[in-house]
């Protein structure tokens, strides 16, 4: 089971609203290289790893992914929070506000609403590493454009954090493939 | 800063220690010394964390912490994502 703890992983404190950061932002949430779909999938593939350090990383990173999805939702809710309507329009944020308002809705930057299509759960370890290797390249990525977007510290500094946290997971992942491969090629006897 | 926001700022960052060495040891099982700095990080931040919810409440629920007060703790805002509240009364606490 999972017990949640009452605060982030890192501080988020964002004194201006931002409804254009807050569209920006959103796409780690429920987009496709979101810390959403990051979670669902290796929570997902967790099932069918066949060594034990496979089973924890998997099972570690999924659940490190859901304190980022509190992260990034907690500084979609404070970017948005106090906005007022006209810094909403002129933001060109109008079409999210008609939708949600402020609140938080698991979607890309563009609107499109989360899928689990994103992800995949192949049974097949080799295949399903590989798809979390280019996943956690790809979160990387994300986060470099959206430091390239903001300009305001208070959302920089969380934003370089969760960026690291990636590189680091890209890393364990490399290591469980190679563990991985070394046992499957072990059970060959041909 | 004030009291409650340097502890937890204190408690982020041995768990980060602890975050980073237990993937690391996900993947090095056998790594004496991460072992030995995995237990100890462990143990400064069991402390932390019992010191913190002395004072301002429990940070887990479903049984694992104790409710000390009268009433309900759990239930005490600012909860991680708010900031409002950090203005009235407590300034500057973060979650
Ligand atoms: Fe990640």
């Amino acid at each position: 089971m999972w017990i949640y703890e009452k605060k982030l992983q890192y501080k988020v404190k964002i004194k201006n609203p931002n409804p254009k950061m807050a569209k920006y932002i959103i796409t780690q949430y429920g987009g496709p290289d979101g810390e959403l779909a990051a979670s669902l999938r290796y929570l997902s593939q967790r099932y069918h790893m066949p060594i034990p350090e496979a089973k924890a990383v998997l099972n570690d990173i999924g659940t490190e992914e859901l304190a980022h999805f509190e992260m990034v939702g907690s500084m979609v809710y404070q970017l948005m929070k106090g906005a007022s309507t006209e810094e909403i329009k002129e933001a060109d944020a109008g079409g999210y506000f008609a939708d949600h308002d402020r609140a938080v809705y698991p979607s890309t930057g563009t609107g499109v609403p989360f899928t689990a299509a994103y992800i995949q759960s192949k049974g097949d370890p080799i295949a399903d590493l590989h798809e979390d290797l280019a996943a956690e390249q790809k979160a990387r990525a994300t986060y470099e454009n959206l430091i390239k977007l903001a300009d305001d510290p208070d959302v920089i500094d969380p934003l370089r954090f969760l960026r690291q946290r990636e590189v680091v997971h890209f890393q364990r992942f490399g290591e469980v493939l190679e563990k991985v491969e070394e046992y499957l090629n072990s059970k060959k006897y041909f | 800063m004030n009291v409650r926001q340097e502890l937890l700022n204190q408690i982020r960052a041995i768990e980060f220690m602890t975050v980073e060495l237990n993937l690391y040891l996900d993947t090095h099982p056998c790594d004496m010394r991460a072992l030995k700095e995995y237990n100890m990080y462990t143990q400064q931040l069991m402390t932390l964390k019992a010191q913190y919810e002395r004072q301002y409440g429990p940070l887990s629920n479903f049984g694992t912490a104790l409710n000390q007060g009268m009433s309900w703790r759990w239930i005490e805002e600012p909860w991680p994502w708010e900031q409002d509240h950090w203005m009235e009364g407590c300034e500057n606490v973060d979650l």
